[in-house]
């Protein structure tokens, strides 16, 4: 049975509370519990050390330093509740950003993940050239990021940029979407669709590991093509795409590339590109208003969490996990 | 893919098949149309830029890409790829290392506080960088680590991406737990398992980890914007930049050949890198 190392060479200093109680992982091996316990910390130590060290640790400093003045090179003032109150009441700069991202992150998450979902089952009952076809609608996902593609979309949908040209021989003369304030936003949620290809290609790899034999047997049970998408294969792939879902719309909210460069770096024009991320990058790098930018920061990560709280109360009804048994 | 597979020996045409190829290539065609303009574009001479509506350039302006190699302030064009590489690399060990090490105890291992700390791991997911950014800078800054690689670096080492652990988490769970429970019946402990079971057959998980590490790190601008600030240390984006403020169609030129410059090493990474995907993916249809 146990040959290998004993387990106080593993177990790391860390104070490990006593588990006897709560072991009753298993009844066949001896002195696995504890075994396992210190196995575990040492998996863990890593992750440990960076969580609380540079996420907690920071993570409260900075809610600290959102109720002071701080630029940096004096000591933070405690300023009580003014980063908030002028955030909220007196700040439309503020609101515009936030409304921007919000407006940004409902088109561009759902549009997204319908067409990689789509494209996914597609691919998945292509057959030949599936591979071929997989990592070309890949490609755009692993460029779009980039500052170079963000610079071609500029220029793409620039007056007078390719687009604006096209379209102009078919009579409909636009001048351009990245300068005009009602159509920029879009632009940018258009780049994000573009790059469907992440979450497609993860969706193909779920949609790969639905046993066959769970189709066989709805077959045998006289389901039809349309029955076995609904019982089999989305049930099946909700783990996947309650991944992507929460995945997409906590990195919409933080998007800041595409933004910074569409918008020449300003979220211009007339701020309908400012996002969240680049006012509050404005506040704390431009202005040296680091305390106004960490109540920012908190108040993302309030939203974000609350967000992402609800996404995942809502899974409990819709999502289902295979690894019960 | 499924049940549709074995046709019938009488060779009748898949219509639906056939539909489903045109979509996808009239798909590809738009969605590609960027990146061969892009690539057209970065080989025009300047007087055919601005007379767009032509793709292809009437003839191969190299000086486009001469401008680039140059770089940008002084820093030739190697030294920007260089220090992006140097980071990415860096960034790929880190995760790779640091999350399958974490995704193990979480899928696997039973501990104390499994329950909240798996919460709270789940929970940095979500957390936005903007909430640790400034507090972190501070540190680095006393460190004397501002204007270097290591906060870049350094933070992957301990697993700060959490989104990769729990993707990994996600692929072991998915693992069948028969064959942990025979390797623990032929004396394995913990360390053995992973290292012999669990790693092995998480590659796909680690391949995902280090392609999405990578790319995201070359293509990052945001830390890289604040943590470097002498051109010798600058970043490849970072070097393009420089290009955001002007948006005259005359520099399209050097703009678009040193963007496609920035973009090559995405390419063969992934390139080099899809025959393992497929692979991975493949054998993940390993059930029992």
């Amino acid at each position: 049975m146990n040959v290998e190392a004993p387990d106080q060479q593993v177990s790391p200093p860390r104070g490990r509370p006593d588990s006897e109680s709560a072991a009753a992982d298993s009844a066949t091996a001896r002195n696995r519990p504890r075994r396992r316990e210190g196995a575990a910390w040492v998996f863990l130590s890593p992750w440990l050390l960076g969580a609380a060290v540079l996420t907690l640790t920071p993570m409260l400093v900075s809610l600290y330093l959102s109720f002071t003045q701080y630029d940096l090179f004096t000591a933070p003032e405690w300023v009580g509740l003014d980063n908030y109150v002028h955030m909220f009441t007196s700040d439309p700069r503020y609101w515009r950003s936030a409304l921007n991202t919000l407006i940004y992150v409902l088109v561009a998450v759902p549009l997204q993940l319908a067409v990689a979902l789509a494209v996914a089952l597609a691919l998945n009952s292509i057959g030949r050239g599936k591979g071929f076809y997989r990592s070309a609608f890949y490609a755009p996902s692993l460029l779009g990021a980039s500052m170079s593609i963000a610079l071609v979309w500029r220029a793409l949908f620039n007056d007078g940029g390719t687009v604006d040209d096209m379209l102009s021989t078919f009579g409909i003369d636009m001048g351009g979407w990245v300068n005009q304030p009602g159509w920029a936003l879009l632009v940018v949620a258009l780049l994000t669709i573009w790059q469907f290809g992440a979450p497609m290609v993860i969706f193909l790899a779920g949609l790969q590991q639905v046993p066959n034999e769970l189709y066989e047997a709805a077959e045998v049970d006289g389901a039809g093509r349309m029955r076995r998408f609904l019982s089999v294969t989305l049930p099946m792939l909700s783990p996947v795409l309650f991944f992507n879902l929460v995945l997409q719309t906590i990195q919409a909210f933080q998007v800041f590339t595409p933004a910074f460069t569409v918008s020449g770096g300003r979220g211009g024009p007339a701020d309908s590109t400012l996002f969240y991320t680049l006012y509050l990058y404005d506040r704390g790098f431009t202005a040296s208003h680091m305390g106004y930018a960490s109540a920012m920061a908190w108040v993302l990560l309030v939203v974000i969490g609350i967000v992402t709280a609800l996404l995942f109360r809502s899974s409990r009804s819709w999502v289902f996990y295979n690894d019960k048994g | 893919m499924v049940a549709v597979r074995e046709s019938l020996p009488g060779r009748r045409i898949d219509w639906a098949r056939v539909g489903l190829h045109v979509g996808c290539l009239a798909a590809l065609l738009v969605m590609l149309y960027p990146l061969a303009w892009l690539i057209a574009t970065s080989f025009k001479p300047a007087d055919e830029v601005i007379s767009s509506l032509r793709l292809l350039p009437s003839r191969l302006a190299m000086s486009n890409y001469t401008t680039a190699l140059e770089g940008v302030g002084g820093v030739s064009v190697l030294r920007l790829i260089g220090n992006s590489l140097i980071i990415s690399t860096g960034a790929v060990l880190g995760n790779v290392i640091s999350c399958s090490l974490a995704a193990y105890a979480f899928a696997r291992l039973r501990f104390t506080l499994r329950g909240p700390l798996f919460a709270l791991m789940l929970a940095t997911i979500m957390l936005p960088q903007h909430a640790v950014l400034i507090p972190q800078y501070i540190v680095f800054n006393q460190l004397g680590m501002v204007n270097t690689f290591w906060p870049l670096v350094l933070p992957k080492f301990l697993a700060t991406d959490a989104f990769f652990v729990f993707l990994t988490v996600q692929f072991m769970r998915g693992i069948p737990k028969e064959l942990d429970e025979a390797a623990t019946l032929d004396g394995c402990g913990p360390f053995r398992t992973f290292f012999r079971i669990i790693l092995p057959l998480s590659r796909p998980a680690l391949i995902t980890t280090a392609i999405f590490t990578f790319i995201w790190t070359w293509n990052d601008f945001f830390l890289q914007l604040i943590y470097l600030f002498e051109p010798e240390k600058f970043t490849i984006t970072l070097a393009l930049r420089s290009f955001v403020d002007t948006s005259s169609q005359s520099a399209y030129g050097p703009m678009f050949a040193m963007s496609v410059i920035a973009l090559l090493p995405i390419v063969l990474f992934f390139m080099a890198f899809q025959r393992f995907l497929v692979e991975g993916m493949a054998s993940s249809g390993v059930k029992g």
